[in-house]
């Protein structure tokens, strides 16, 4: 296919890019990841959907140059959502997903390999990734460079004729720059590619009325182009700002906006706040109730028009500092989130859907 | 519609990169020295990597968009 | 993919080779000057106030050999670096060597709590105006110049990486021998 063969070019170009980037000695030098360990216990739930679950992470050096992290997640899954209640009957499931990684310094560059796997009854997920970070310009700016190849195998519960894959190649440059002693900013730049069975097995698009499979299409480029900021503003707070713009050979166009607040109190105690607002127009062939028939047809409400409004509150406690040794730290955070569609129907009521979910993480971490 | 190679934003950063890391000449407005507060961990977009993740991962599902989240430089520019 | 996009790519893409051995080549051609701190050039003089209130003027120790680390609480590498500097301290103070701690934190009280907590046994002067490091023209941190019995700087070292520290030693007693 005339597409994938442009991206694999583009792979070889990018990977010839890595190497010239890892030549180039600016005169300084990069530090890796500190040392740390991290255990967390996550809720989600909304729309009648609840996932929870614990997660671990570890990261450690191994001399001057090298760092490697492992990371553990689970989420246990109850689905009564209104995909799942409007069409079927509630279920119950789990989702494991590991990742390994390692960051090497050479020189100036911090090059990282990583490799991830995310297994469910009828989804397994792995993926590969390769990323470059370089400092230049005084150590003032920093580029960094990702690739990923990802594989997925799709299978369908009470099917098992059903069998299916699902390629992706993710593409991501990314620029920060120190703007003063006390601002900095950073552009990123992502290109998406995916290529075979994008949807989900269980789930029916409307048509005349009547509910039909979904028909997606087997292909979809996407690009995100996010700005933010990050600035000191004094007496030991700091806030932030960043916009994304998403485009997709779906039509979908997203605006993303958020802003942030972070603030110490005292010695032992970090608190930090955000607002979230997150607006998209729906892709081509979405329908709540599709009155033609088109080649592509999806009822997903993910790809509709709707928009979804969050703020979140965080705090950190300081623990114990054993200075030189390790620093732990327990923290907690709560995000309520509401989202409204406009062209997704809740067949229960007649109305146009709307549901809230309440996200809450609570984690402890040591640093050494 | 003109048809934009994916491509050609990432070569041209990438050259740009490149061809700032050769500018010796114009000097560092920001010197080592003064990096204190842009070392402080609330100066990083996202300090607590699972906390973060699972955000982008409960966003992810939900939203139909999706990237851009990147990794960050900045910090005490140390060594 | 149509005929203009896929020229374009290709032109971006083919003089990659040629592109690359450019950017290789200026890049490595690019040498970092020292100025302010050059070896072979006379190490600018300074004098920092020590928390118990004593002027330390570095002229005045002329005649024996100076290493003077620009370090600060929130620089990981010069923490580090701080057991090593520790050793060096005790291994040559009484042969005539002398180790100068300059921190630059906005904060020179808190400097000082954290080098206690650290266990540095050598004087540290708080620059908290940054007036020595800009004298210094610091391109990184952690920095540590080694000057020598003449005032002379001899040795300039940016960062610090495992194993920096012997060769500290080593220049150190080469200095002391002169």
């Amino acid at each position: 296919m005339a597409a994938t063969d442009a991206w694999r070019r583009i792979a070889r170009r990018v990977a010839g890019l890595f190497g010239s980037l890892l030549a180039s000695n600016a005169g300084h030098a990069a530090t890796l990841p500190e040392d740390k360990a991290e255990a967390m216990y996550h809720i989600y739930e909304g729309g009648g959907l609840k996932a929870e679950g614990p997660a671990l992470l570890v990261r450690k050096s191994l001399g001057d140059r090298i760092s490697v992290s492992g990371s553990y997640y689970v989420d246990a899954v109850t689905n009564a959502s209104i995909d799942v209640v409007t069409t079927a009957s509630p279920f119950k499931e789990t989702r494991k997903a590991y990742d390994l990684g390692l960051d090497y310094l050479v020189r100036d560059s911090v090059v990282s390999v990583s490799a991830y796997n995310s297994s469910e009854p009828d989804y397994d997920a792995s993926s590969v990734s390769l990323g470059v970070s370089q400092e230049m310009f005084g150590g003032m700016t920093t580029v960094t460079l990702g690739y990923t190849r990802a594989s997925d195998k799709v299978l369908k519960k009470g099917a098992p004729e059903f069998s299916d894959r699902a390629r992706h190649w993710q593409y991501r440059v990314g620029v920060t720059q120190i703007l003063t002693p006390r601002w900095l900013a950073s552009l990123n730049f992502e290109a998406i590619s995916d290529d075979g069975f994008l949807g989900s097995p269980y789930r029916s698009a409307r048509e005349f009325g009547a509910p039909v499979p979904e028909r997606l299409p087997r292909t979809r480029t996407s690009r995100a182009v996010k700005l933010r900021a990050v600035g000191d503003i004094g007496a030991r707070q700091a806030v932030r700002g960043e916009y994304r713009y998403f485009w997709d050979t779906w039509d979908i166009k997203a605006h993303t906006v958020e802003a942030g607040y972070s603030r110490y109190f005292g010695d032992e105690w970090l608190v930090d706040g955000f607002a979230r607002w997150h607006s998209q127009d729906r892709a081509l062939f979405y329908s709540d109730n599709a009155t033609t028939s088109t080649r592509y047809l999806s009822r997903s409400r993910q790809l509709g028009t709707f928009s979804d409004f969050g703020m979140g509150l965080k705090a950190t406690w300081t623990a114990r500092t054993v200075p030189g040794q390790y620093v732990l730290k327990l923290h907690g955070a709560y995000e309520f989130v509401r989202y409204k569609f406009k062209d997704f129907t809740d067949v229960r009521t007649g109305q146009p859907y709307a549901y809230d979910a309440s996200i809450l993480q609570l984690f402890v971490s040591a640093t050494f | 519609m003109v048809r934009v190679s994916p491509a050609a934003p990432v070569l041209a950063a990438l050259a740009l990169a490149g061809l700032l890391s050769g500018c010796a000449s114009i000097e560092p407005w920001v010197k080592p020295y003064e990096r204190e507060r842009l070392a402080d961990p609330i100066m990083n977009f996202s300090r607590d990597s699972l906390a973060a993740r699972h955000n982008e991962h409960v966003r992810e599902v939900r939203e139909g968009a999706r990237g851009a989240n990147g990794v960050q430089g900045g910090g005490c520019g140390c060594n | 993919m149509p005929l203009p996009a896929r020229t374009a790519l290709a032109t971006l893409a083919r003089p990659t080779a040629a592109l690359r051995r450019w950017l290789v080549g200026a890049a490595l051609a690019i040498t970092v000057p020292l100025a302010g701190s050059a070896p072979g050039g006379t190490a600018p003089d300074f004098t920092l106030r020590t928390m118990d209130g004593k002027n330390l003027r570095l002229q005045e120790q002329r005649g024996q050999v100076v290493l003077v680390n620009f370090w600060a609480t929130w620089c990981g590498p010069c923490r580090e670096e701080m057991p090593h500097l520790n050793k060096l301290y005790d291994k040559y103070r009484s042969s005539g060597f002398v180790l100068l701690g300059v921190n630059v934190d906005d904060d020179p009280r808190n400097a000082m709590a954290v080098a206690q907590k650290w266990g540095v046994r050598f004087p540290v002067l708080p620059d908290a105006d940054k007036k020595v490091s800009r004298l210094y023209d610091l391109r990184a941190m952690p920095s540590t110049v080694l000057i020598d019995r003449d005032g002379r700087v001899r040795y300039v070292h940016l960062g610090y990486r495992d194993g920096y520290e012997l060769t500290y030693d080593k220049q150190i007693r080469e200095l002391l021998k002169e």
